[in-house]
């Protein structure tokens, strides 16, 4: 019997055959980046609005609410009304909002008395500072632990790693925080309680790096471990589907080293679900941190918004809410695209 | 082609390529030890393309994964197993490695789940050129890539492909592309085309016939599909609850079975030219015997035409009926 190679000319139009890994972001992905990023923005689109029209319905008058009781007549309050362009009409003020927030302006926050941008900015680098080094250190010794785990299942590793990560897992990060400070700053006396500076530092000299480390120590390790107990399961859980998996017998076969099976065959596509949970996670920054900042008072985005709650301060709380979906929609579009480039079923 | 090889076979004293003997696997379970292959002896030769033939469960892909140690650590292997005069079992994990896809190599079955979904045919089929050729050109490499995915009769610009792109066809011709990679001397392809349909089914066996006749490889190919099996095997191995139940040249063994049990597997395949048979297709009531409680005598007793009280004493041995043709049945030959 022959072959009829003629079965196979649909495709004689790509170019020269590419071997090995360099085709990683091969045919469609450039389309699929484009719908990815899109979608991003329809999102945002979306939630500028949302945000305008919550704060707006939601019950009670804001002049009322914010004041409080304190305005006595009703020039006051239509004097606050006009500051705030609370009288004009909803379309108008929509209207102004968006021209705002084109220019980057969020308002003016009613406790500070200083553009809401400028606060957030502020706060936003102590947040990513806390949340980013978190994050990385999780991933690292979370994927690294599932592996470790998944590959020898059911060994002295494994049962020490899933047992500690379960525990982890079930416990509540306030109270890890606190367990740390009792023991490590009041009992030891190693670490500060909270805050971000000693007084009379410099935050900007060498002795202020040092100082901003030893402050973050304690929050950092919070979050380290909150985080890392998710990602080793998950990552230990996606690997153990892959061992089941055929292609895994045929790297086997093929003659590779038990350590390239798993890196290159069996990891590489366990990391798809993974790398989903970990962005996503990352899109969480500004609340998931709103716990461990209030446990150690941490001068960042979480405590800025919860403080704001107290007051009811709306133009913050207005400013943080923006940042926190659009924290969302960006790391969920950074999923996607990292796992269109992982996976090459997700592109077409 | 079957009258054929074995005239090449005696002339030549053609080298044996696998020897399978004794072979028996046992899996450990919860339920206790399950012998999946017991006793079976097996030789493939060079330019010799040999079948087995079974139902689900019969031990057969055991048998496979064996001939380069792959069955899980829960299997426990007697006997021995020579590729080209070495023993698996008991080699180093070194050796092994460099036995796997270099010596042997296997075509699996259902070629989607054998290939890796991320990673692009080409760098799969080129993989293990690059592990067992340490220090191989890229540039060479990518000519090797083109030219066994011609040899299988596919433009070699599926190299850039992922797996999800090609059809089930395509996909098993790129596992026997991958499977050739390494030009072994021994190919073991288990269940090739039973995911296909039939016109694909013809084009991969076609595929697989010519490479055995250019390559002067030794082929083993596993099926449940015994007319598969006549057509592109020289020999022909059946069997039954881990144990060859008859062995002998291929058509001789599909048109004429001595064992009742190759009869009525043959029988469950309607013939080309047969149109009672086609109307007709018998099939086989009852299952194969749990392996975990076999009954005692001969496994196949219980589902065949022909048992007698006799047959429910002892397993009966594999003897020759006649020059070539083994049976394990005591009913054979029986005037």
């Amino acid at each position: 019997m022959t072959i009829p190679a003629s079965a196979d000319v649909a495709s004689v139009t790509t170019p020269k055959p590419r071997s090995g890994s360099g085709s990683r972001s091969g045919p469609g992905y450039r389309g699929y980046v484009l719908r990815k990023c899109l979608g991003a923005l329809a999102s945002l689109a979306f939630m500028i609005v949302l945000n305008f029209f919550l704060f707006r319905v939601l019950p009670g008058d804001p002049a009322r609410t914010l004041g409080r009781g304190r305005f006595r007549t009703r020039e006051q309050l239509e004097a606050f009304n006009r500051t705030y362009g609370l009288d004009e009409p909803l379309w108008r003020q929509f209207l102004t909002y968006l021209g705002n927030l084109a220019r980057g302006d969020l308002g003016v926050s009613l406790r500070y008395r200083v553009p809401v941008s400028q606060l957030i900015m502020d706060r936003l680098g102590t947040t990513l500072l806390l949340v980013g080094i978190s994050t990385i250190l999780a991933t690292i010794i979370g994927v690294w632990m599932g592996i470790r785990s998944a590959w020898k299942r059911g060994g002295l590793f494994d049962r020490f790693s899933t047992g500690g990560s379960l525990t982890l897992y079930s416990m509540p990060e306030w109270w890890l925080g606190l367990m740390f400070i009792a023991v490590f700053s009041v009992g030891v006396g190693l670490f500060p309680t909270g805050g971000l500076h000693s007084v009379g530092v410099d935050p900007w000299s060498p002795a202020g790096w040092l100082d901003v480390a030893r402050h973050l120590a304690l929050p950092v390790a919070t979050l380290t471990l909150a985080y890392l107990a998710d990602y080793a399961l998950i990552m230990r859980s996606s690997l153990l589907d892959e061992i089941g998996e055929e292609y895994v017998t045929t790297a086997r076969a093929k003659g590779l080293r038990d350590v390239q099976v798993r890196d290159r065959h069996a990891v590489r596509n366990a990391l798809l679900p993974t790398t989903t949970v970990i962005a996503l996670n990352v899109g969480f920054v500004v609340t998931g941190a709103i716990t461990v900042e209030t446990v150690f008072s941490i001068p960042g985005l979480g405590l800025l918004a919860t403080e704001a709650l107290k007051v009811p301060d709306f133009w913050v709380l207005q400013g943080a809410f923006l940042v926190a979906s659009a924290a969302v929609i960006l790391a969920n579009l950074a999923a996607n695209l990292l796992y269109g480039l992982l996976d090459p079923r997700v592109r077409t | 082609m079957a009258e054929d090889a074995i005239v090449v076979d005696e002339s030549l004293g053609s080298e044996t390529l696998l020897d399978l003997r004794s072979l028996s696997v046992t899996y450990q379970t919860d339920q206790g030890p399950v012998p999946a292959v017991r006793g079976v002896d097996l030789t493939v030769r060079r330019g010799e393309v040999v079948g087995v033939a079974g139902e689900s469960g019969c031990g057969k892909s055991t048998l496979a994964s064996t001939v380069l140690r792959l069955q899980p650590a829960t299997a426990t292997v007697t006997g021995e197993v020579l590729v080209s005069g070495a023993d698996v079992i008991t080699m180093r994990w070194g050796e092994l490695r460099a036995l796997r896809w270099a010596g042997a190599s296997i075509v699996f079955q259902g070629a989607l789940h054998a290939l890796n979904p991320v990673q692009s045919v080409g760098a799969q089929i080129g993989e293990p050129i690059r592990i067992h050729e340490p220090g191989i050109e890229d540039s060479e490499v990518t000519a090797r890539i083109s030219e066994l995915l011609q040899q299988v009769g596919l433009s070699p610009s599926r190299a850039a492909m992922y797996p999800h792109q090609l059809s089930g066809g395509q996909r098993q011709r790129v596992m026997i592309a991958m499977a050739l990679a390494c030009r072994p001397a021994l190919i073991v392809a288990d269940e090739p085309t039973t995911a296909l349909d039939v016109m694909v089914q013809a084009q991969v066996l076609g595929v697989l016939e010519k490479l055995v006749k250019d390559l002067d490889v030794g082929m083993m190919i596993i099926s449940h599909d015994l007319s598969v099996l006549a057509s592109s095997c020289d020999r022909i191995v059946v069997m039954y609850a881990g144990r060859v139940v008859e062995e002998g040249p291929a058509h001789a063994v599909f048109d004429r079975a001595l064992h009742p049990y190759t009869a009525a597997l043959s029988a469950a395949f309607p013939r080309v030219g047969d149109p009672a048979a086609r109307f007709a297709p018998a099939g086989l009531a009852g299952d194969p015997p749990d392996p975990t409680s076999r009954p005692p005598g001969c496994s196949f007793a219980p589902r065949c035409p022909l048992a007698i009280e006799a047959c429910r004493e002892a397993e009966p041995e594999l003897r020759e009926i006649e020059p070539g043709r083994w049976a394990a049945c005591i009913r054979v030959g029986e005037p």
